[in-house]
């Protein structure tokens, strides 16, 4: 016998996705086709049960693969910056080195999934730690600028400038005044 | 995933820049959750409701009636609650003096209100996309500043 049945799919999906979220207690809300959007942070662990779950369904959590990926190039960056090879690889070599992935590959998705290229980041995490031994050390802008592999002090003024939009001895005076405010 | 998702509020008493932003904003490639306030105290009776989604970050126009900016700024910074919202200012003024003593009360951007609307969407999608970095990355938050 042969019967037949017209299978509303994106119902289904919602009846299952639904019912599985509720058993793992995530309130959520169905977003874009495709697209599911959760009303609190979740747990890693509860993140990786849901996915082993969904995945019984076919149901893939698109986004957590690039996540991932994602922060271990973030990571990787971090090291980079704060250690000796900032002086001697290019970006590309030492993030395709360390991470098994072409860095065309690499760029792409982190592009697609941060809104911002891995040069751009480079530079904001880089002023980021010029921002950190300006505000915590006594360094001054030479020693910071060999410290983070810049040609010159110009560079690094010019960077920073671009970046925050402020230079590097305004950015210290409004730390310093902001420190002596908490502290008065 | 939901951290993708940045929640905003708008505090402005001009109802044309309170369009414009939203318009520059809808545009913008991210997505974004938007609360408009007319003034203030409209702003922070909204945060310190309980149990409210905070947005993450705040742009608040310098002059305002019955609770300006400045205000704000304290306020907001004076509650240990909203310590994670970020605060833009977004005003007319371009006084050096102004644009210090927000920072030195902790405001993270300070946005010359552009004159144009292609500049405005550009300004706003830079301060979204670095403030999206800070709300994703390992980056030092209390170094947060920006001038735009």
């Amino acid at each position: 016998m042969k019967i037949n049945v017209k299978i509303n799919c994106s119902q289904l999906a919602r009846a299952v996705l639904a019912e599985k979220l509720e058993a793992l207690g995530v309130r959520h809300e169905f977003g874009r086709p495709g697209e599911l959007i959760l009303c609190d942070e979740i747990e890693p662990d509860t993140k990786e049960k849901l996915s082993e779950i969904l995945g019984k369904y076919g149901i893939e959590i698109l986004e957590d693969k690039h996540y991932v990926l994602v922060e271990r190039i973030k990571n990787a960056i971090d090291t980079m910056l704060r250690s000796k090879d900032i002086h001697t690889e290019k970006v590309s070599d030492y993030l395709a080195d360390q991470l098994n992935y072409s860095y065309s590959y690499l760029s792409e998705v982190f592009s697609e999934t941060t809104f911002t290229s891995v040069e751009n980041y480079v530079i904001l995490r880089k002023v980021d730690i010029v921002k950190d031994l300006i505000a915590e050390t006594d360094l001054n802008l030479t020693e910071i600028a060999f410290r983070l592999d810049y040609s010159s002090v110009a560079h690094l003024s010019a960077q920073f400038k671009k970046t925050t939009g402020l230079t590097p001895t305004a950015f210290r005076q409004i730390i310093k005044k902001r420190k002596e405010q908490a502290a008065g | 995933m939901s951290f993708k998702i940045l929640n905003i509020a708008l505090a402005d008493d001009d109802e044309d820049d309170r369009l414009l932003f939203k318009e520059a904003i809808d545009e913008i490639r991210l997505e974004t959750r938007i609360s408009l306030f007319n003034h203030g105290q409209e702003l922070m009776d909204h945060l310190t409701l309980p149990n409210i989604v905070l947005p993450h970050l705040v742009f608040l126009d310098l002059n305002m009636p019955i609770k300006d900016g400045m205000q704000c700024l304290r306020e907001i910074r004076g509650n240990p609650n909203l310590n994670q919202v970020a605060i833009a200012i977004y005003s007319t003024s371009s006084s050096e003096k102004d644009i210090e003593n927000t920072f030195i009360l902790g405001a993270n951007v300070y946005i010359n209100k552009p004159n144009n609307f292609y500049k405005l969407k550009e300004v706003i999608e830079k301060v979204l996309k670095i403030n999206w970095q800070y709300q994703t990355s390992n980056l030092n938050k209390d170094n947060f500043l920006l001038r735009v």
